[in-house]
């Protein structure tokens, strides 16, 4: 426990540190900037246009598929590192058993090509 | 009673007292480098393109982007009719606060004094991929917060785009890795205190004056000579995931005007600015601790090892740093469907392929660390 804390607080110190000073510049405009805001210059940016609908309207789902492949890889990198640290503790056993789950992995990759979960046009 | 009081303050209030001193000498010397980086990018874009770029405040404009600070400080800032206030100013508060955290875990130097690094975890380089991945929080918040069609495409390529690279990234760190035996990130960079050169100096006979000479070279040591193609890999990954050219395509100016960032404006807007040129800088810091040897001196003599670790660190970072502002200057901009193509179809099973290649090479080579 106290070796545990003396890793972290420098860590959560440093954060707080750091949020410190995102949040000084966040609000320091706010203090001494003139402000004068008007309807016109409150609206939505649209090319001189005045807004035609919501903003938050339908998008591609390639976008939602782009998330759901990251997720899968994601964690399967995550899961790559702890092998990667203990790689020689691990020995010829771990290797193939490592090998084989990338080897699983590509087979869906290489499904997910096919079905052209990764086309973009 | 104060004899009580005293005692408290020597077991828990000084060491906290240094560890902020510690944070914010880290955190106002980045902060510091950054700007003049960002002045160099400007400086070394303009040079390509035969221009002189800011020249005006300071000698050879060299305070230009402090006085960009206090101009930013000074402006208006605008809340957009439509938006979700809370969310609107959390974003750039989001991307800046997870930018500035990856650096608690950075070795900037290590020597007689010990680490020179805030928090020497011992599973440094997961704390850095997780942070990293955190920024696009910031990006999807303050899309999504604008309530404008422009942020909120923006928003979603940057989001898709970032998320993309991250997974080649991933595997590059994980051959990296391999060949380190460890997550800490002072472990990585000790581990390039012997590597190629060294074998090329028993191969040519270590008491030889070839082999002697060989011995002296430490920069091919560092990983990026054997993981070369990792190295490239990594390099390319690092600029679609820090949204620099050529794929910044989420602030593609002809079609999305400034992207997620369209409608910020005073330091909310600087905060976006400063927690991109932060993340570049720390795939810089990453390049070098990963691939060139983080501190370490590139000749292993005198005049090159009297220099203090830190300095050969922050010039590395600088030539990183140099080689995306050439790259910003030279390389025209990506369409969207080939930045995907290339981050699905060709890094990510190239990335796959050398992880198992390094895995075998490293197991049946018997060189496992």
């Amino acid at each position: 426990m106290q070796k545990l804390l003396a890793e972290y607080l420098p860590l959560i110190v440093f954060l707080g540190v750091g949020l410190f000073i995102g949040l000084a510049l966040l609000v320091a405009p706010f203090i001494v900037a003139y402000s004068k805001p008007d309807p016109e210059k409150v609206s939505a940016y649209e090319c001189g246009f005045a807004a035609f609908d919501d903003a938050r309207m339908k998008f591609d789902v390639r976008f939602y598929l782009v998330a759901i492949l990251f997720i899968i890889f994601d964690l399967e990198v995550a899961f790559l590192f702890p092998w990667a640290a203990a790689f020689k503790e691990a020995g010829l056993y771990g290797f193939w058993a490592m090998m084989t789950f990338l080897g699983v992995l590509t087979i869906g990759f290489i499904y997910e090509w096919k079905k052209g979960a990764l086309e973009w046009d | 009673m104060l004899a009580q009081a005293i005692e408290i303050w020597w077991t828990y209030g000084w060491p906290l007292a240094l560890m902020v001193a510690g944070s914010l000498a880290v955190l106002v010397g980045l902060l510091i480098i950054v700007a003049f980086l960002l002045l160099m990018d400007r400086k070394v874009w303009a040079a390509v393109q035969l221009r002189r770029g800011p020249n005006v405040v300071g000698p050879f404009g060299l305070l230009q982007s402090f006085a960009d600070l206090l101009k930013f400080v000074l402006k208006e800032p605008l809340i957009p009719a439509g938006a979700d206030k809370a969310v609107f100013l959390l974003a750039p508060l989001a991307t800046a606060a997870c930018a500035l955290a990856a650096w608690a875990v950075i070795p900037l130097d290590q020597n007689s004094w010990g680490k020179w690094v805030i928090a020497d975890l011992n599973i440094g380089i997961l704390y850095i991929l997780a942070i990293s991945s955190l920024g696009v929080y910031g990006v999807i918040m303050g899309g999504w917060a604008s309530n404008s069609k422009y942020s909120f495409m923006g928003a979603l390529r940057s989001a898709a785009q970032m998320v993309s690279y991250e997974v080649s990234i991933g595997f590059v760190i994980i051959t990296v890795l391999l060949c380190v035996g460890s997550l800490n990130m002072t472990a990585i960079v000790k581990a390039q205190e012997a590597g190629v050169a060294t074998w090329l100096s028993r191969m040519a006979g270590a008491d030889t004056g070839a082999g002697q000479v060989i011995a002296k070279l430490s920069f091919l040591n560092w990983f990026w000579l054997p993981l070369f193609p990792m190295f490239v890999v990594f390099f390319i990954s690092a600029l679609a995931e820090t949204n620099r050219p050529p794929f910044d395509l989420p602030e593609a100016e002809s079609e999305l005007v400034a992207g997620f960032m369209v409608e910020y404006s005073s330091t909310p807007y600087l905060l976006f600015m400063l927690g991109e040129y932060v993340a570049i800088v720390t795939m810089c810091a990453m390049t070098t601790i990963l691939f060139l040897g983080g501190w370490q001196s590139p000749v292993a003599m005198a005049p090159f090892t009297l220099v203090p670790g830190i300095f050969w660190f922050i010039g590395k970072i600088t030539f990183v740093f140099f080689m995306f502002a050439m790259v910003k200057a030279m390389v025209p901009r990506y369409r969207y469907d080939q930045l995907m193509r290339l981050g699905w179809k060709v890094f990510l099973p190239l990335s796959l392929l050398m992880v198992v290649v390094v895995a075998g090479v490293l197991q049946f080579g018997n060189l496992a660390p």
